[in-house]
């Protein structure tokens, strides 16, 4: 909480009573949503995994000062990972696995979470490897490229053999189960009967709050520091004994880890991926919501992915009736106008408030009784 | 030995096309240092404004020729990019010029977002079929076979390239705009108006935009909102290929990165036993990308950059 507040960073009661009261809000917030409708729910818990991965992208673009525009290839990596360990597609497809599994394939997420996470990871390094010299421009559209080389293969591995199932996707991916308990049915606690909408809700703001816990932390500590020295003077953090090589390699890995568990969660929640979900405009929609918010300031990114993620839905409720009543047909559909939208937040936030909506305080590393002035995330 | 002239010929018309946006990359880039990422929408701008030209004039005089109908849709295209591009240059980049590099790159996307979106509003957002508008029947060449409207493109990319050149070298507008890729502020201070050369430089990227729009719309047959990213990303990678900044270097890139493409998609069949096909096409691209960038920054005809960003 300290970090949302600063001005209550010396009152540990006030820190406790808010972490509660947010804590109480996240968890009554479905209902609430429900009273309006069903898919404010969804929409809730699609926020979360937005959350979760506007953070990770957060980690290279606000605090390493890396563009990356193929961000979304890490959420692809982690989604097929998760498909693929957890659907009847491989067995299907190779009989020599069915032979060896004869229950399918059936992975508890204790083994998909690590295992999503390290495997995103190393694409990670994979892709950062190569392009760490490159100046910033030339960074971004080499990523760019990245991302669409793993659509590519995505949409093209399915013969010579058939290993992603092509334009087609994967489809009966087993649901979350947690202790026994399968998010895919309703699930009873103390009386109450949540719906399984709600338990993914529970199970993504449980992940996003870890999320922000780990960003945070990570921020804090030595390797923060030395991201934010780099995006600053590179030059100058050399100079100060930085590794910037390993220091940057490790921004791309752990950034690309909040995207694969972030994947692995979409598409056990989905039931379903294809190629079309992670195309360049997914990229560019976390970033958005990463420069909407406020680069590099975690609460900005947070607001950001929840303002940007609701707004489908939101100009589902609104724009089609609204056009309705102005013009008595719908001019423009939602889905374009949340499009054209995110191009004009981005345009307008850079010409007037490139910090963001919510941008880190100027001062915000200032000791009491000190004058130091810590650098805040001037974009990149 | 004939698919080997074929595949030739169609990585030099692909090429063609990819040098003439390579050039409008380039040359904004050397002189503001700005990946214009919005450039593949303003080509698909003047696709589709050409396309709906050509509708229009087809509806009212059915028996005109198809050359001309195809020049006035050029004739339109043209000056709606150059509008279009001069809008976004003064409203999305010039008030971030001396911002950090990375503000006008976001924008850039944001703009791209825009135009396709208000294009998929004014065109709809399906494949619009373009007419055949040049003479159908094929040339013959070395047992290959070209149609008219190929060598049109690279004939007229030709020409373009040809007269950009002179423009660039031998006339005061292009010595200006040498003077300002070289250094803005002294070329200030000799009198040259560094606000109208980076117009002038816009507006003549926007016009080969418009004229390759076109050229990818006669050659494949259909135009729609989407068609200027693939083309973008590929002409920028042809543009970093030759070096990035570098007029001639475009040029040089364009051609070869068409030709890399279509022997690469031709061949890598036969050469991988039939484990890839040609739809991986795409990834060639990128992958000349990450290799020039890794290898040889500066590009094959560049000058050696400042490491710093």
């Amino acid at each position: 909480m300290r970090l949302f507040f600063p001005q209550w960073r010396h009152s540990k009661a006030a820190a406790i009573v808010a972490t509660f009261v947010v804590g109480a809000c996240l968890v009554l917030l479905p209902f609430v949503a429900s009273e309006i409708g069903n898919a404010w729910v969804r929409a809730l818990a699609f926020a979360a995994l937005y959350v979760m991965l506007a953070l990770g992208l957060n980690i290279v673009v606000g605090f390493a000062g890396l563009l990356d525009l193929g961000y979304i290839a890490f959420y692809a990596v982690g989604a097929y990972m998760y498909a693929l360990l957890a659907s009847p597609h491989l067995t299907n497809n190779f009989p020599a696995l069915a032979a060896a599994f004869p229950d399918g394939f059936h992975s508890s997420i204790w083994l998909v979470i690590p295992l999503g996470a390290a495997l995103a990871a190393f694409f990670g390094v994979v892709l950062g490897a190569p392009v760490l010299k490159l100046r910033g421009d030339y960074l971004a559209i080499v990523t760019l490229g990245f991302g669409e080389i793993i659509r590519i293969f995505l949409l093209n591995l399915n013969q010579p053999v058939n290993l992603t199932n092509g334009p087609q996707g994967i489809t009966l991916i087993d649901p979350v189960s947690i202790l026994g308990v399968s998010l895919a049915r309703p699930a009873n606690f103390f009386g109450i009967s949540l719906p399984s909408v709600y338990l993914y809700y529970y199970l993504f703001v449980l992940l996003a709050v870890v999320s922000v816990v780990i960003s945070i932390r990570l921020q804090e500590s030595r390797l923060g520091r030395a991201w934010m020295a780099i995006r600053e003077d590179e030059v100058a953090a050399k100079a100060m004994g930085i590794n910037t090589r390993n220091v940057k390699l490790l921004a791309f890995a752990l950034g690309a880890t909040f995207g694969g568990v972030a994947g692995a969660m979409f598409s056990a929640f989905q039931g379903f991926i294809s190629p079309e979900s992670f195309t360049l405009h997914e990229s560019i929609i976390v970033l958005a919501m990463v420069v909407l918010g406020g680069i590099g300031h975690i609460p900005g990114v947070i607001l950001g992915a929840v303002m940007l993620a609701m707004l489908p839905e939101f100009l589902r409720a609104t724009a089609v009736p609204v056009q309705r009543a102005l013009f008595g047909e719908v001019v423009v559909d939602a889905e374009v106008l949340r499009m054209m939208l995110y191009g004009l937040a981005m345009v307008l936030v850079m010409l007037y408030r490139p910090k963001g909506l919510w941008p880190a305080p100027e001062h915000g590393k200032q000791r009491p009784g000190t004058a130091e002035n810590a650098p805040s995330a001037s974009i990149v | 030995m004939e698919t080997f002239i074929q595949q030739v010929i169609n990585g030099l018309v692909l090429g063609s096309v990819y040098s003439l946006i390579a050039l409008g990359y380039t040359m904004v880039y050397g002189i503001l240092n700005l990946i214009n990422f919005a450039h593949g929408d303003v080509l698909m701008v003047g696709a589709l404004t050409a396309l709906s030209t050509i509708l229009v004039l087809k509806a009212h005089f059915p028996d005109a020729p198809g050359w001309l109908l195809m020049l006035c849709g050029l004739a339109t295209a043209i000056p709606v990019c150059v509008v279009v591009s001069l809008v976004i240059e003064r409203v999305a980049y010039r008030p971030l010029r001396n911002a950090p590099r990375l503000a006008p790159l976001i924008t850039a996307i944001g703009v791209s977002i825009i135009l396709q979106t208000l294009a998929m509003l004014i065109w709809g957002r399906n494949y619009m079929q373009f007419p055949q508008l040049l003479p159908g029947e094929p040339i013959h060449i070395l047992g290959a076979t070209i149609t008219v409207t190929k060598l049109a493109i690279v004939v007229l990319s030709a020409l373009i390239m040809v007269a950009l050149m002179l423009l660039v070298n031998r006339t005061r507008l292009g010595r200006a705009m040498r003077a300002t890729a070289e250094n803005p502020r002294v070329a200030g201070l000799m009198g040259v108006n560094p606000n109208y050369v980076i117009a002038v430089t816009f507006a003549i990227g926007a016009s080969l935009a418009a004229v390759a729009g076109v050229m990818i719309a006669a050659n494949y047959a259909v135009a729609h909102f989407y068609m200027g990213f693939m083309p973008g990303l590929k002409a920028f990678t042809a543009a970093v290929l030759g070096g990035i900044g570098n007029i001639p270097g475009a040029m040089v890139g364009g051609l070869l990165l068409g030709l890399i493409e279509s022997l690469g998609a031709g061949y890598i069949g036969q050469l991988t036993g039939g484990v890839l096909g040609s739809h991986y096409q795409d990834v060639f691209a990128f992958i000349v990308l990450c290799g020039v960038l890794i290898l040889r920054p500066q590009g094959l005809l560049g000058e050696r950059v400042a490491d710093r960003a």
